[in-house]
């Protein structure tokens, strides 16, 4: 039986409570935040690495972004992944959902032979959520989306998984090959190992592609090729809250809370 | 750049609604969009549209008109009896194509997001997703969505001026539903789709949906953090006398102590009770967004450094298996109080 080849898509993104928009200028100011895998892809990538424990085969991560999130996609072959493909070019930035799910599914043709490609729920940055639905477009693949569980079966060529639906649940499947999107918090990702630290740190195991090895059109990727604009942004109002203390003994704080409660609803 | 299937100036001045429902009653979400459409179809004197897709739903169309919308695109096909991403998307981009609108709207559900994630790249065309409110220019017709990033914490207004239909998905819970109009009138179009089994690749093997929690709309919250422990028992009589339900944040619900539908926040739900009621919870961001635009909160927790005390209008510093117990039985002497 041949052995599964796996990509797991991750974005690196800056942590979010480091995040803020200056309220003169209203822009981001990322720059000070610290940068992490997007929460959510650590899900995925901890679903490709128990698959890859049962069934042996490879996982790929494959990431677009500068040069410099190498060392925070390394993390990511600590944990057992076995390679990193990184899309890269000027061409690349200010790319919307339209245009990065374009370049990603660039970068996964061009890896060629790949069997099932497993995305996060969403990122915690911009959490759009639809990278994964328009990467399986752009492929014209099946998808699988919120998955909480997933098999492979590599005789029949098909993915079955559980995903989420207001209310329930439903288990699909879908032939080979596919994309899937995971659960956020379906699964709790692995630590590092120590051992293969070493090798994670070490040269090599990572491969950088440009606009020029990827063929793709400069008119598809980055801001030439995204339909949206941020026309404005602003710190989400925080409602001012009363933070009013209700002291005294039980039985007054039980009585005040009631009035509370009756001038709320009742 | 890259150029929408659809043309600006092709595109049709009309705001469609993409419906989603469930047991013969069109669901929540959509209510909602169709009575923020109508408003925004007024404002720029469009025509509001409703896209009903199914094996046999002609008939809700009458729902589609009582809640403001003046036309029902309805698709009905045998391979639109269950949702597939492979025939809805199929289908929706036909009609699409037919239909040209310059705005189309989505409840951001599983399937919706799903549905309009795919779309949005087969028209090659921008989708602002999880909008939390929606304008459109009076000057332009360019619709400008509201939506928020980095947990809810930066607001961000989003506009695709060059392509069209101009998409988005709508975050439920965030628009109100509209009153009905019983009796109202409007024009239902039936479209011809082309779908042929080959073209679905998805197959369900099966599907639950018995749980029916849903927290968005819920008078008031009783929601739980870890200080609760394994044992919601009292969060539960309080919400019970009090007419709402039981949310909690992430920590119970990994435990195993709560069911996943009720997480509250950055990746649960959001609320908007008239009262949110918060015990044993510390009062992380990720979970302080979700209650947000509750009317009035009340903290309890026993330490009187808990962040949720700043996102609190009524704090309570004290242990919750005390002051819970105490609580609902002096709710229930009340009540009683009042009934004899």
């Amino acid at each position: 039986m041949t052995e599964p080849r796996i990509v797991v898509c991750v974005k690196v993104v800056p942590k979010p409570e480091e995040v803020r928009v200056d309220p003169q200028t209203r822009l981001l100011e990322r720059a000070n935040a610290r940068a992490e895998i997007n929460p959510p892809d650590m899900n995925a990538l901890e679903m490709a690495l128990t698959l890859k424990d049962r069934l042996s085969g490879t996982v790929e991560i494959l990431s677009m972004g500068p040069p410099y999130f190498e060392p925070v996609l390394r993390v990511g072959l600590g944990m057992g992944a076995d390679h990193i493909h990184l899309l890269s070019d000027r061409a690349f930035g200010g790319a919307d959902t339209l245009a990065t799910t374009y370049t990603l599914a660039h970068g996964i043709e061009r890896l060629r032979s790949v069997d099932i490609v497993l995305c996060g729920e969403e990122s915690s940055d911009g959490a759009t959520g639809q990278v994964p639905q328009g990467l399986a477009e752009w492929l014209n693949w099946p998808q699988l989306t919120l998955v909480t569980e997933l098999e492979i079966d590599m005789e029949r060529h098909v993915a079955r998984g559980q995903r989420s639906i207001k209310g329930g649940y439903e288990i699909l499947e879908v032939p080979l090959p596919c994309v899937v999107s995971v659960k956020t918090a379906s699964n709790e990702p692995r630590f590092m190992d120590f051992r293969l630290k070493a090798q994670a740190a070490s040269p090599g195991r990572m491969k950088v592609w440009d606009a020029a090895a990827l063929k793709t059109d400069v008119n598809h990727t980055g801001l030439a090729g995204s339909p949206t604009r941020v026309s404005g942004l602003a710190s989400a109002a925080s409602r001012e809250r009363k933070r009013e203390r209700l002291t005294g003994t039980s039985e007054e704080i039980i009585k005040a809370l009631i009035e509370v409660i009756r001038n709320s609803v009742m | 750049m890259v150029d929408s299937l659809i043309h600006p100036h092709e595109a049709k001045p009309e705001i469609w609604v993409y419906l989603e429902h469930e047991g013969g009653n069109l669901q929540t979400v959509s209510l909602e969009i169709l009575g923020k459409g109508r408003q925004l179809a007024d404002e720029m004197g469009w025509p509001l549209c409703g896209l009903l897709l199914g094996e046999h739903v002609v008939h809700l169309a009458a729902q589609v008109f009582e809640h403001g919308a003046d036309r029902a695109w309805v698709v009905e096909h045998p391979l639109l009896g269950s949702f597939t991403i492979d025939a809805y998307a199929a289908a929706t981009f036909q009609t699409v194509m037919k239909g040209k609108p310059s705005v189309l709207l989505f409840g951001a559900t599983p399937d919706g997001r799903d549905l309009a994630a795919r779309l949005a790249v087969r028209l090659r065309t921008g989708l602002n997703a999880d909008c939390t409110d929606l304008r459109i220019k009076r000057e332009s017709g360019v619709l400008v969505s509201e939506v928020s990033g980095f947990g809810g914490g930066v607001l961000a207004l989003i506009e695709m001026p060059d392509h069209r239909p101009q998409m988005a998905t709508v975050r439920p819970g965030v628009f109100p539903v509209p009153g009905s109009m019983p009796g109202s009138q409007g024009e239902t179009i039936s479209v011809r789709v082309d779908l042929s089994p080959q073209m679905i690749k998805t197959r369900i093997i099966e599907r639950h949906t018995s749980s029916t929690i849903d927290l968005t709309r819920v008078p008031v919250l009783v929601a739980g953090g870890r200080g609760v422990g394994p044992d919601f028992t009292d969060l539960e009589q309080l919400a019970h006398l009090l007419g709402g339900d039981v949310g909690a944040t992430r920590p119970p619900v990994d435990a195993g102590y709560i069911e996943r539908e009720r997480q509250v926040g950055q990746t649960g739900v959001g609320c908007s009770p008239e009262l949110a009621i918060c015990c044993g919870i510390s009062g992380a961001f990720h979970f302080v967004v979700g209650i947000e635009k509750a009317e009035t909160v009340i903290a309890i927790n026993s330490d009187p450094e808990a962040p949720i005390f700043d996102y609190a209008d009524y704090c309570v510093v004290g242990d919750i298996h005390k002051v819970l117990p105490d609580l609902v039985q002096a709710l229930q002497a009340a009540r009683e109080l009042t009934h004899d």
